[in-house]
């Protein structure tokens, strides 16, 4: 059998940084980096890219060498992605700091309010209703993330961490704010309103578990070549849409199928939208700012809503790159419109 | 539109010098100028638009950063706080937008008509240095002068009990306006410096990766 011989380059400064030989041809990119971090351990393999240009695409670890078109002496240029954290860790921060957040501010712990308020308790009923409601939310969120997504890329960026969690805290903190605030106006509309908003964001909660329950069963748990984080892989399916958490704890195969509508009621939105699962999120927080009445929450959902959308339109791109025979009807996120 | 951008700037410009000439005094120059300044700063509107289609190799964030501070200070600082009008910090800032604005429309005239006198490349890439730190001095001392009115009026602001359950202070708005100029500013100031060593020295800057 045939070796071939890598050679990895720093693609900016074109430094030679390691050369392996006797490398089997059915070795994969995945294989070659685990190869990498022996020779440079502050290296490990989430945080290489390699390419076959320096300025091209980075390789896939899936992709084999021999079917590469290098000849047998492999030249492979290095790019250091940074510090990574696994996406596991950046959801379940993102989505405990508003959870306890929220409850700082529900429960009125001293220095938020007047200390005359301290440990005090909202007359309003809404009030607990809404703590009950946004505490549902992220606890579904951090169960969803542990049990229910798959992931198929391990890690992301470490200065995301930090990016998401000032989004998600600070958001969580300024709605918390002014909705268990002494002086917080209840809904003009009364019962009416908050009943009406409960409904719309229960159906959205449960739209929305439906619809990653079907993400889920479309990524069957498979082989995977664990990039090394442990056995778990995280994924992207499509450009955009990074926020489609599958499970965390297990490892997805990258096979990629077209969504669509099961027995579940909640998952017949799949025949109008591609990405139902952001359209029921954007509902949630519809109901939850119609609850409310708190204009911090329509912005709130206003922001998450384009963020949303920004994704949806990269996941709807993707599919209809990749499958020739996409349903028309479809469009991204809310249906016939956007 | 850059050469209309250019005139506009000369006109503002000699307006405010014939204001001090026959005046004296820059005290009530603000209040000579101000249409025209409304007029022309708000058109400047238009520079995002340039970014965003491409016609102007500035960044989109760029731009839109030093248009939001220009329509700021003059529609939501100067224009509403009529007790500072005639603050001397208000001229220092005017100057220094003045000459930045009148060099850098006459920079991107002349190099639409290939035709770049040197001098014209040397200016635009050094002046800054004395008006950028100058102009943001000016807008400072002007918002640090508007607060006690901010505060006493409480202009701007929405207090709580309302039906929408949001607040908002423009008092403390202002205070972290003032703060974000830390971060902003030398930013800003470190961009414009590597862009002159790139265009006046020709260095190569090996930019940070995404």
């Amino acid at each position: 059998m045939k070796h071939y011989e890598v050679e990895i380059l720093d693609a900016k400064t074109r430094e030679k940084l390691c050369f392996l030989d006797k490398v089997e041809p059915h070795a994969t990119i995945a294989e070659i980096k685990n190869l990498f971090t022996k020779t440079h351990p502050q290296w490990y393999p989430a945080r290489q890219s390699l390419r076959l240009d320096p300025k091209g695409k980075s390789l896939k670890d899936e992709d084999v060498l021999q079917k590469l078109p290098v000849g047998t002496t492999a030249t492979l240029y290095f790019r250091d992605l940074g510090a990574q954290i696994s996406w596991v860790t950046v959801f379940l921060t993102e989505y405990a700091g508003p959870l306890f957040i929220y409850l700082l501010f529900y429960f009125r712990v001293p220095f938020i309010y007047g200390h005359k308020y301290d440990f005090t308790s909202s007359r309003h009923t809404v009030v607990h209703l809404a703590c009950i409601c946004h505490s549902f939310h992220y606890v579904k969120r951090l169960l969803e993330t542990l049990f229910v997504h798959r992931f198929s890329h391990g890690t992301m960026p470490l200065r995301n961490i930090f990016k998401n969690c000032t989004y998600y805290w600070g958001f969580a903190a300024w709605m918390a704010y002014y909705i268990n605030h002494p002086l917080y106006t209840p809904p003009t509309y009364g019962a009416q309103q908050v009943k009406l908003a409960l409904a719309i964001f229960v159906i959205c909660q449960l739209g929305n578990f439906s619809i990653h329950m079907a993400l889920r069963d479309l990524r069957p748990a498979g082989e995977w070549p664990a990039p090394g984080k442990g056995g778990m892989v995280v994924g992207r399916l499509g450009k955009g849409g990074s926020h489609l958490p599958l499970l965390s704890c297990l490892p997805g195969s990258k096979t990629r199928k077209i969504p669509y509508p099961t027995k579940n009621p909640f998952t017949w939105l799949f025949l109008l939208v591609s990405c139902p699962n952001y359209t029921y999120e954007v509902g949630s927080w519809i109901g939850f700012a119609i609850m409310t009445q708190c204009l911090p929450v329509a912005l709130f959902s206003l922001v998450g809503f384009t963020q949303m959308t920004i994704w949806a339109k990269g996941k709807h791109r993707s599919y209809l790159k990749e499958f020739r025979d996409y349903p028309p009807l479809r469009m991204p996120i809310i249906p016939f419109l956007l | 539109t850059h050469p209309l951008e250019e005139s506009m700037w000369l006109v503002l410009a000699i307006a405010m010098v014939r204001f001090y000439m026959e005046k004296g005094t820059h005290k009530g120059l603000y209040k000579s100028i101000q249409k025209t300044l409304k007029f022309f700063q708000t058109f400047a509107l238009l520079e995002i638009v340039h970014c965003l289609i491409g016609i102007v190799p500035t960044s989109v964030i760029v731009a839109g950063v030093q248009v939001s501070s220009r329509i700021f200070m003059v529609w939501l600082i100067t224009h509403s706080i009529k007790p500072i009008q005639n603050e001397e910090s208000v001229v220092l800032f005017l100057v220094a937008w003045t000459v930045t604005e009148i060099t850098r429309y006459s920079f991107y005239t002349f190099s639409l008509l290939d035709h770049l006198p040197y001098f014209i490349k040397w200016a635009r890439y050094n002046f800054f240095i004395i008006l950028y730190p100058v102009g943001v001095v000016g807008e400072l001392l002007t918002i640090y002068a508007a607060l006690p009115y901010v505060k006493k009026t409480g202009m701007f602001s929405i207090r709580l009990p309302n039906k929408y359950n949001v607040s908002f202070d423009y008092y403390y708005f202002l205070l972290i306006t003032m703060a974000s100029y830390i971060p902003l500013f030398p930013q800003l100031y470190f961009h414009m410096l590597r862009q002159r060593r790139k265009v006046l020295h020709g260095e190569v800057i090996v930019e940070k990766d995404d």
